[in-house]
């Protein structure tokens, strides 16, 4: 039993993700490389950020037909906790394991920026140990990262409580609302009807230790790493 | 294939003097083919062959404890920092091709010094880039920045390495002629270096990677002379990146470095398969043999002349152990690579090319390289009169103004003072999980070493207004400055690389900032015993409006035995005690102050007393480790008073200073005095931070507290904290605003 760490051509952040999760969370965790096919033995999938096939065609868009796509739908159909982080979040939106489609961000330009985020569901099994309301502050680095949606799909994600992030506070004058790449209801993060698919646009994987400037990122790969291996399986909690 | 007969006069248009050519003739026995004039024109091409610099460069300090790799001996320097690791770092120029393209001259210059770390097995952790450009009134100025910046985050984002700090300066004689020096830190287990050496007869040679065109032929002789406005037809010579296969050859070469069928790796830079074949091979001591119509090219009709000098980005060459090339090409096939075996390491000593099964070339390759056959020439400097006018300019003349709140104002609206939030948002500085970021913005760029507590401080310095009136103290100056940046944010300075921007070599007027700069950084190396590891040398930089500023950029790579001790630049808490280190005297000249308010760029840099201000760099790591700061600042461009309304801002907290002033305030306020840092330090720790610094000898001078809304210093200054950082955030994007034409690139 372990988590995967999914590498494509460009993922630049699963190094990341390996690192948080082997030596922060303690989890057994392996990188597996896009030309597999297979997810056997693992209990929980992350889509780590970067520039998949170099953002060519469209961020995400190669990266759907991608070998071990085939494996990580069947993982998600049957109920695997899968977090996409990023580009990731891009990938299962143009693979259909999210709603959506992630655009250029409203500014028309990469926004690399600490933000702050309302925690709008904490019922979900990435954000169990949070709690309703609470504000994380995490880094966004993205060129695309504005959500946009169907009005219908846009609802139905509030009214079902899918969305689970949303900016929040000003930072700067030239963010309203905290919004800062012009998404829908300034949506950062959604979860599939099902809870078992997150992907968000700002990085856990990049806040997950306290010299980082905010360890609120842990808090989502603790509780996916639990509800991937159950708590028995992570060796130690710092 | 047909070439042109090669005469002195074909020569000359090559670059090459009557001498040089007179030189090859006499070593080959015979006047070069065409082929062979085109690989020494670009190896000989001062970009190439250092030809009017190495003499010098030679007297800087090379030697250290850490030191694993000198310079030269590598395409980067290589120093020890423990745990069987050592850090690979190098500065790069890349200002004509961004003069004239600045998104894709910016590109190639972050993707090419990023290929020179990891082409040594080095995983690049850190990028930080120097930037010069006109004044913002200038309607060029703003497309130039707009475009550089989205370059290297373009490249660096897409890559995936933290661009973690920077620095950017306004001056007009960077008007025709910016500067864009690009620096990458990488981390590599010492048993782990990869070697540009072609050992081994008969092994076999491949280029890796992208297929190879025309563009950025004669890039390296682009290079090595003026800009002029026959310039912009140059513009073939500039090369496009693509980071995207960067990232691949990045991920391969890494794997192939754990593998023993590796024999040596280049990357492929500046005059391509021409340079990388002809220096592995002489570093090596042996030959190599190449075919060109191995080559894939992206375009028919190329030949070898085209095929060698080609500067197609994203290629590097790889030299494998005969026999188990099938463990490389598994690897390379894996990432989705192009490979090509073009040819064979062989004992010649000789530098074969074929070509449609004829040679087209044979050269020595040693007679190509430098520390070879290549020239070396020692230029005449002479020292240009009217420094001794510059030098001798008295500001206390002067008229004071009576409100320092708005002498502050203005200072931080300055762009060369105010926030660089708008470009560094554009780059990805959090990637990687190791940018220090608790507590705030440090003097340096801060990244953790993977796998370990340590973490690296990186800055990059040049104040070339001080290098353009005392060239030597100048560069003193600017290596201080990099030492003092890193040690305040709590690193123990190990090493610099440079890129020295200069104008013109042939003029001796020139040459004398050159050759003082060399004798300046030799100085403070020597004073701080850090060797210089490697680094460029960017001649020619100077336009029909004259030559840039002399700018020879440090950049400084400190350690941290452990992260959480970084100490960051924002005051933390009400009550903490607030101190300058070091003397603040009337050194008013050639400063930040002096340009904004009276219009005035000259007097002599501040003094230097290198002794003391060596005392405060090792004091500073010693206070961080000891967790006896809260915060440290270093005053540089806008004296104490612009310092410490930075140290405000960061910590959105005010400030009470009451200090008795020494001299008049002008200088006490704005002046740019070295090895003068403001700490705040809890009062708990004050007796012990004391005790420290007393026992270093380095001067303390209690200024006061941290609290309040308002940035108040004496009765001179009192401004609240929400309106400077107004005016500090606001400052650079309104001044590109104003200037900035409407552009459809966007990087992504």
């Amino acid at each position: 039993m372990s988590i995967a760490v999914i590498t494509f051509p460009g993922s630049n952040c699963d190094r990341d993700c390996v690192h948080v999760l082997r030596d922060v969370v303690g989890a057994p965790v392996k990188a597996i490389f896009h030309k597999e096919t297979s997810l056997d033995g693992v209990t929980g999938v992350v889509v780590p950020g970067g520039f998949s096939y170099g953002d060519y065609l469209r961020a995400g868009a190669l990266a759907k037909v991608s070998p071990i796509m085939g494996a990580l739908k069947r993982f998600a159909d049957g109920g695997g906790p899968v977090l996409g982080i990023c580009n990731g979040f891009q990938i299962l939106c143009e693979s259909g394991l999210l709603p959506g489609a992630l655009i250029l961000n409203s500014k028309l330009q990469f926004i690399s920026r600490w933000v702050e985020m309302r925690v709008e569901n904490a019922q979900t099994l990435f954000t169990d140990a949070m709690w309703q309301g609470q504000i994380v502050r995490m880094p966004m680095a993205h060129a695309e990262g504005c959500f946009v949606a169907e009005p219908e799909v846009i609802a139905a994600l509030e009214r079902n409580r899918q969305v689970v992030f949303r900016y929040v506070a000003p930072i700067r004058d030239d963010a309203p609302n905290g919004n800062p790449n012009g998404s829908t209801n300034a949506i950062a993060g959604i979860i599939n009807e099902r809870g078992n698919v997150l992907g968000l646009m700002p990085h856990p994987d990049r806040s997950a230790e306290e010299f980082l400037g905010s360890s609120d990122g842990l808090t989502i790969f603790r509780s996916f790493a639990e509800a991937a291996l159950g708590a028995s399986r992570i060796l130690h909690q710092p | 294939m047909q070439y042109p007969d090669v005469s002195s006069q074909i020569a000359k248009q090559h670059g090459l003097t009557p001498e040089e050519f007179e030189q090859i003739c006499n070593t080959l026995g015979r006047t070069p083919s065409y082929v062979e004039l085109g690989l020494y024109s670009v190896m000989w091409s001062e970009h190439c062959s250092y030809k009017n610099s190495i003499l010098e460069l030679k007297r800087l300090p090379r030697k250290g404890d850490r030191v694993v790799v000198e310079a030269g001996e590598e395409n980067a320097g290589l120093i020890d920092i423990g745990e069987g690791l050592a850090v690979c770092f190098k500065i790069e120029s890349h200002n004509h091709p961004s003069a004239i393209e600045p998104f894709q001259g910016a590109t190639t210059g972050v993707g090419g010094i990023l290929r020179d770390i990891f082409s040594m097995g080095a995983r690049p952790i850190a990028a930080l880039n120097s930037l010069r450009f006109g004044s913002l009134d200038h309607p060029r100025t703003a497309r130039l920045l707009e475009g550089v910046v989205r370059g290297i985050a373009h490249y660096g984002n897409c890559f995936g390495v933290p661009t973690v700090a920077g620095e950017i300066y306004f001056d007009p004689s960077y008007t025709e002629n910016p500067l864009v020096n690009a620096m990458a830190v990488g981390i590599v287990p010492i048993n782990k270096v990869i070697k540009a050496a072609a050992h081994g007869p008969g092994n076999p040679v491949f280029v890796v990677g992208a297929s190879t065109g025309r563009d950025g032929i004669h890039g390296a002789t682009f290079a090595s002379e003026d800009l002029s406005e026959s310039s912009k037809e140059k513009r073939p010579s500039v090369q496009i990146g693509d980071p995207f296969k960067e990232k691949l050859l990045l991920e391969a070469t890494l794997e192939l470095a754990e593998t023993d069928a590796l024999i040596g790796i280049q990357d492929m830079g500046a005059a391509g398969i021409a340079c990388s074949c002809s220096e592995t091979s002489a570093r090596a001591g042996t030959g190599i043999e190449i075919d060109v119509n191995k080559v894939s090219r992206r375009e028919n009709g190329m030949n070898a002349y085209e095929i060698c000098l080609s500067e197609s980005q994203e290629r590097m060459l790889v030299i494998l152990k005969k026999g188990h090339e099938q463990k490389a090409i598994d690897i390379f096939e894996k990432w989705d690579l192009h490979a090509d075996e073009i040819g064979m390491v062989t004992d010649s000593k000789r530098y074969v090319i074929f070509e449609d099964g004829a040679q087209v070339a044979v050269v020595p390759s040693d007679h190509l390289v430098l520390g070879g056959g290549a020239p070396q020439n020692k230029r005449e400097y002479s020292r240009p009169a009217e420094l001794d006018t510059l030098l001798q300019f008295d500001p206390t003349h002067l008229p004071e103004q009576p409100d320092w709140t708005t002498v502050l104002e203005k200072l931080l609206a300055s762009p060369n003072i105010s926030s660089r939030r708008h470009v560094f948002e554009q780059y990805d500085h959090t990637i990687g999980a190791a940018t220090q970021q608790g507590g705030g913005r440090s003097d340096a760029g801060v990244v953790r070493v993977p796998g370990t507590r340590k973490a690296l401080a990186l800055s990059v310095d040049c104040n070339s207004r001080y290098v353009s009136i005392d060239p030597r103290r100048g560069a003193q100056l600017a290596v201080f400055e990099g030492a003092r940046n890193v040690a305040c944010a709590g690193a123990v300075p190990v090493g610099i690389t440079n890129c020295l921007n200069f104008a013109n070599p042939m003029k001796p007027e020139n040459y004398y900032f050159f050759h003082e700069s060399i004798s300046g950084m030799s100085d403070a190396c020597t004073a701080l015993n850090i060797p210089v590891t490697g680094g460029n040398v960017s001649f020619y930089n100077e336009s029909h409006a004259g030559p840039v500023r002399p700018t020879p950029v440090i950049g400084m790579v400190g350690v941290l035995e452990d992260i959480d001790h970084a100490v960051t630049i924002g005051f933390k808490d009400e009550g903490d005690f607030v101190a300058l280190l070091g003397d603040i005297g009337p050194d008013l000249g050639a400063s930040e102050y002096l340009s904004v308010i009276h219009g005035v760029v000259a007097g002599a840099p501040p003094k230097l007393d290198m002794d003391a201000h060596t005392r405060l760099i090792r004091l500073l790591p010693e206070l961080a480790a000891r967790g006896l700061l809260k915060s440290a600042h270093d005053i540089s461009e806008g004296g104490l008073a612009g310092t410490v309304a930075e140290s405000c801002i960061a910590g959105n907290t005010g400030v009470i200073l009451t200090f008795p002033g020494k001299g008049r305030a002008v200088d006490t306020l704005f002046a740019e005095s070295a090895g003068c840092v403001v700490v705040s330090v809890d009062h708990q720790s004050w007796p012990m931070f004391k005790q420290l610094c007393h026992e270093f000898g380095v001067l303390v001078q209690m200024l006061g507290r941290v609290g309040g809304e308002l940035i108040a210093i004496n009765d001179w200054i009192t401004l609240p904290v929400s309106f400077a950082e107004d005016i500090y955030e606001s400052a650079l994007p309104r001044l590109l605003k104003s200037k900035q034409p409407v552009t459809g690139q966007t990087a992504n």
